[in-house]
């Protein structure tokens, strides 16, 4: 249980300790290490969307100046079929070895099929450009409704569809269906005095992170390596390149380097394997770096989506029955984020009756990765879109609508299992008190409301504390830090310990210096990694009682921990002045040794996130352009350790959002050539594109984390969606659905 | 490559004019540069003309202004005497990219690079301006709009090198106006794009007035016929509506990712009205 208790350091806004040197230039990225010796890693890519490789001829290349080594599919092993777990998103081992690298077929513009180390990057470039390859064109299959139709063109072969009570006759794109639900549809709709359908579209995009993936690889002769590289998680790049290059674990070692955003999208690998292969056969180290278009082309994007939900409600608002039909593009290989796409969508409400089916279907761009709440952006556009008319329909407020089906403490969720302390309703209520909500409107500007929701991962952890011989602490853990999590974990071991937080330095160490621990995904580093640091001190604290105990001559449990110092619990007949953690750490040689606490753990219990946000939008009639004017994020987030980076985490999750809404999609031309493939024309908002986006903090303690945490990071990327589209039809009184919501979409709309 | 900075106009058409292969004048390098890390370029000669002291300044002269080819935007900003005579032309180049990029980029590099969608042409072309050519033989001037002959492309021969910009004084009651639109509100390009200049008679009568449209055509389109719609009129509503259409009328874009060719039509006409209008009140029309 948590627990109430007035905190010292939780909730101070301290200054993160990686800060000064990521804005003055000095932190070292993925691309900034160097060894003597290295080469240079580019990689090759198929000019083509679908093609059988018929050939590969590197003879040439091979002889060129400066190179020392070329790879191709043949050159590396064949990988067992075996689900990736531990990730953020779905997939393969055997899919991502060959999303690696291809082998038979080149499944999309800009598949890896060749890679070469040389010297210099013009040499590896030109040797590149000498390498033959004879492609066979196949037919590009580009959406979900062409790869779906039965005469579709075939992606992998013999992929039959996963999920139904028999296996089918013949194969298909559709590499899964699922079905969620409860009750009897028919029923509920039958009970409906109104009933809503409609279908949503969103489009392909990506995380748009700002460092670009980069690794630098060298293995000794023993067959070990080391990888330096930006990732989300150090010790899924182990396992991955393992499984890749059926190498033993024991053998990689991977350094994480300070990392430029990742969003989800650096939960996998795409060119570690390869720099340790050249590595191997060249002998040298291997620096690889991709180029911003190659991110866009051949890193992992999100789903595109094709929604259909249908809603029944009472004429006072009561939801009697939800269905949703949802096809999430994976990319070329089976596993896209639709599973928690369709847990999610109707987490957020009450209904007897409802029906999910969704579908996993290839389609020849790259393979999906994870982008921040994988898969809960796509379906809850739809059906906050969907509610949203709803409203309209049945002339209520659309925060009175969602306050009358909310789910609360007990309720089923539609996922599954019954919810603990959550803070749905007070979002609503929050937002229906906030001071911008009953802000007036000028012409031409509309609001909408949303929510967003997002389930928060637990997973496994570890964590050291060392405590120096002048008692600062040296907190060692395994996520690398994206969002300010060192400072989260230096304010929950200076709470513990009862020591400043300026005491405290965090260190991100590398897979052999610091315990297994998951992914820097799911919102769950805060919290899982997070406890496992609180356990680790409190592991400290007691060791201390300890030693004071023995220095006093009294049982340790009649030592208290206080405000920093063991004291004698009240009572205790001994004449003792209370020892400070440098005391005792400086007296550590005398007491049994160096003050090592250490925790490892499977978190369980991550409090779901639940929000409601708002904004208001503009348009401009003539040219169909909508400007955000105001926007305004309320989240349940348990307890805010640093409440800066809390806010920081809504404001972030809003502006990707909104890109989303409003201008972000991959274009593709009839070729399935992907035509933006950079920031000029891929448009993520600039900084002047959005309004201050106000935030408000709901603390609703999750009762599984001592200090009541619940994920953050992932949940404010949900509702802006809906948000701003939903905004966007009040302001036009034209509903669209499709997003983006860009002026030429919106112009059109406009005129009918 | 080679790199040179000559400190002579003379030097460096020289340079330019005797080079073998590719050679490049390199001015604020905001697009060169970009092109040449990008591999879209293999120069095998760049010549610098930041160091060339006659280049690097704004003048006066007869009322006018003559820029040089190495100012950069950000300078005009700076310049108030110019801002109030042209304010559409440098509103233009203070749309370019961002503070960084202004600090660097030149509204010579703009047109040299002959985009479609370069934001200070139509305000340069509205406003009348001439460019001043600098070659091995000799020296020549031609209006602005005759510089760019198709995307990439220009009339410059070998060896000349645009030497500076001039505007002329403004007439008593004129005023000129450039607005684009980009998806964004920053570091974008031009889906389309209208530059307005006009001179007021009596009573606030368009007298004269000059309509440039850029994105919507391989060059910036010198649209007469739009200008035609208002002169003679208040720039009422009748002649907005007939400006628009005359606009929309001599639009020949192209579909891209950028933007539908319906699209860019239909905001080419309210583009070129809103910019009539802010024109027209700049002119001290009421
Ligand atoms: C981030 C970013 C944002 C941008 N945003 C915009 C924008 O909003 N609007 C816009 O229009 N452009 C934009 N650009 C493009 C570019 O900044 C402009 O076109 C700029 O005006 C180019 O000027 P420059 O001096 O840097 O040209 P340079 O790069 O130096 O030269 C451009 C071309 O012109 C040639 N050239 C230069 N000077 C001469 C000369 N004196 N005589 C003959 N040839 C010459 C060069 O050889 C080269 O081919 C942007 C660029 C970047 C990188």
């Amino acid at each position: 249980m948590s627990e109430v208790r007035n905190f010292r350091a939780i909730g101070q806004r301290v200054i993160r300790p990686d800060g000064v040197d990521k804005v003055t230039g000095r932190a070292n990225f993925g691309a900034d290490f160097s060894l003597p010796g290295m080469l240079y890693g580019r990689v090759l890519r198929s000019p083509h969307a679908h093609a059988r490789i018929v050939s590969i001829d590197t003879k040439r290349a091979a002889k060129m100046p400066g190179v020392h080594a070329i790879v191709t599919g043949a050159d590396f092993p064949g990988v067992q079929s075996e689900e990736i777990t531990g990730g953020e998103g779905a997939g393969n081992y055997k899919d991502l070895a060959v999303n690696v690298m291809a082998r038979d077929k080149a499944l999309y513009h800009g598949h890896a099929v060749a890679a070469v180390a040389a010297a210099s990057i013009a040499e590896a470039e030109a040797a590149l450009a000498a390498i033959k390859v004879k492609y066979e064109k196949l037919p590009a299959v580009m959406d979900v409704d062409t790869a779906m139709a039965d005469d579709a063109a075939l992606i992998e072969e013999d992929l039959y569809t996963a999920g139904l009570p028999e296996k089918p006759t013949k194969p298909s794109n559709i590499a899964m269906v699922m079905e969620l639900k409860r009750g009897d549809v028919e029923v509920g709709f039958r009970d409906a005095d109104v009933v809503v359908e409609e279908t949503y579209r969103t489009p392909t995009v990506h995380q748009g992170y700002i460092e670009p993936h980069a690794c630098l690889a060298t293995i000794n002769q023993g067959g070990q390596a080391t990888v330096w590289c930006c990732t989300q998680g150090h010790f899924d790049v182990r396992s991955s390149t393992s499984k890749v290059l059926a190498m033993n674990v024991a053998d990689i070692r991977v350094i994480p380097s300070e990392i430029g955003g990742g969003f989800g999208g650096k939960t996998t690998v795409y060119i570690e394997p390869v720099a340790v292969l050249l590595s191997k056969k060249s002998g040298r180290p291997v620096k690889m770096t991709m180029t911003r278009e190659e991110v866009f082309r051949a890193s992992g994007p999100a789903s595109a989506t094709k929604c259909v939900i249908k809603i029944g409600a009472k004429k006072d608002g009561t939801l009697t029955a939800m269905t949703a039909w949802l096809a999430y593009e994976a990319g070329a290989f089976r596993g896209s984020s639709l599973a928690p796409g369709a847990m999610c969508i109707f987490a957020p409400y009450k209904v007897d009756h409802f029906l999910i089916r969704g579908f996993d279907v290839l389609v020849n761009k790259p393979k999906v990765a994870a982008y921040r709440a994988p898969g809960a952006p796509q379906s809850m556009y739809a059906c906050e879109s969907l509610l949203d008319e709803l409203a309209r329909k049945l002339d209520l407020d659309p925060i009175d609508l969602r306050l009358k089906n909310a789910v609360e403490e007990g309720s089923q969720a539609a996922y599954g299992p019954k919810f603990n302390a959550i803070g749905f309703r007070e979002c609503l209520e929050a937002a229906k008190r906030h001071p911008n909500y009953a802000l007036p409107l000028g012409p031409n500007e509309g609001r909408g409301v949303a929510a967003g929701f997002w389930f928060n991962a637990g997973m496994q952890s570890s964590a050291e504390i060392h405590i120096n011989e002048n008692g600062t602490v040296t907190v060692i853990e395994g996520n690398p830090d994206i969002g300010g999590s060192r400072a989260s974990m230096a304010l929950m071991a200076a709470e513990e310990l009862g020591v400043p937080y300026d005491r405290v330095r965090v260190q991100i160490a590398d897979t052999e210096s610091a315990g297994y621990t998951n992914v820097t995904g799911g919102s769950r580093v805060t919290f899982a990694t997070g406890m496992a640091v609180i356990h680790a001190a409190r592991d400290i604290v007691g060791q201390c009682k300890q030693r004071a105990a023995a220095t006093w001559g009294i049982d340790a449990d009649m030592v208290d921990w206080q405000d920093g110092h063991a004291v004698p619990k009240p009572g205790v007949n001994a004449d003792v002045k209370p020892l400070s953690l440098a005391d005792i750490a400086g007296n550590a040689a005398r007491t049994g040794g160096p003050l090592l606490g250490r925790a490892s753990l499977n978190a369980r219990g991550a409090g779901p996130g639940f929000a409601v946000n708002f904004a208001d939008v503009r348009v401009d009639p003539d040219t169909g352009k909508l400007d955000v004017l105001r926007y305004t994020a309320i989240q349940d987030v348990g307890k805010a350790i640093h409440p800066s980076y809390v806010e920081g985490q809504l404001q972030g999750g809003a502006a990707q959002g909104i890109g989303w809404a409003l201008n972000e999609e991959y274009v593709y031309d009839a070729n399935g050539v992907m035509e933006n493939a950079g920031f000029l024309d891929y448009r993520v908002p600039v900084a002047s594109d959005l309004p201050m986006i106000d935030t408000q903090l709901v603390e609703v303690p999750n009762p599984s984390h001592p200090y009541g945490v619940r994920g953050v990071g992932e949940t404010p990327i949900v509702a802006p969606l809906a948000v701003i589209a939903n905004a966007a039809h009040s302001a036009t009184g034209v509903r669209i659905r499709e997003l983006p919501l860009s002026p030429p979409r919106v112009l059109a709309a406009l005129e009918g | 490559m080679r790199y040179a900075a000559p400190t002579s106009m003379k030097e460096a058409t020289g340079l330019m004019a005797k080079a073998k292969g590719k050679a490049f004048v390199l001015a604020g390098g905001t697009d060169l540069l970009v092109r040449l890390k990008g591999g879209f370029v293999e120069p095998d000669l760049v010549v610098d003309i930041k160091r060339i002291p006659a280049v690097t300044k704004i003048t006066k002269a007869g009322g006018g202004f003559r820029i040089g080819a190495a100012v950069p935007c950000a300078e005009l900003g700076e310049n108030a005497a110019l801002k109030k005579a042209w304010p559409g032309v440098v509103e233009a180049a203070n749309l370019i990219g961002s503070d960084q990029i202004q600090g660097r980029c030149t509204i010579v590099g703009n047109l040299c690079n002959a985009s479609p969608a370069a934001d200070s042409v139509p305000a340069m072309v509205a406003a009348g301006a001439k460019a001043a050519i600098a070659g091995p033989r000799g020296r020549r001037t031609v209006a602005v709009e005759d510089v760019v002959s198709g995307p990439g492309k220009t009339t410059l021969k070998k060896g000349e090198i645009v030497e500076a910009i001039s505007l002329p004084k403004p007439k008593p009651k004129t005023g000129d106006a450039y607005l684009r639109f980009i998806p964004r509100t920053e570091m974008d390009i031009a889906v389309v794009s209208a530059g307005v200049c006009l001179t007021l008679g009596a009573k606030g009568v368009v007298k004269s007035a000059r309509v440039a449209l850029g994105a919507v055509g391989p060059t910036v389109i010198v649209a007469n016929a739009a200008a035609a719609a208002i002169i003679g009129t208040t720039l009422d509503e009748a002649a907005l509506e007939k400006l628009a259409a005359a606009a929309r009328a001599a639009c020949k874009p192209i579909d891209d990712k950028r933007g539908t060719v319906e699209f860019r039509i239909e905001v080419a006409g309210v583009l070129a009205k809103r910019a009539a209008k802010i024109a027209y009140q700049r002119a001290g029309g009421k």
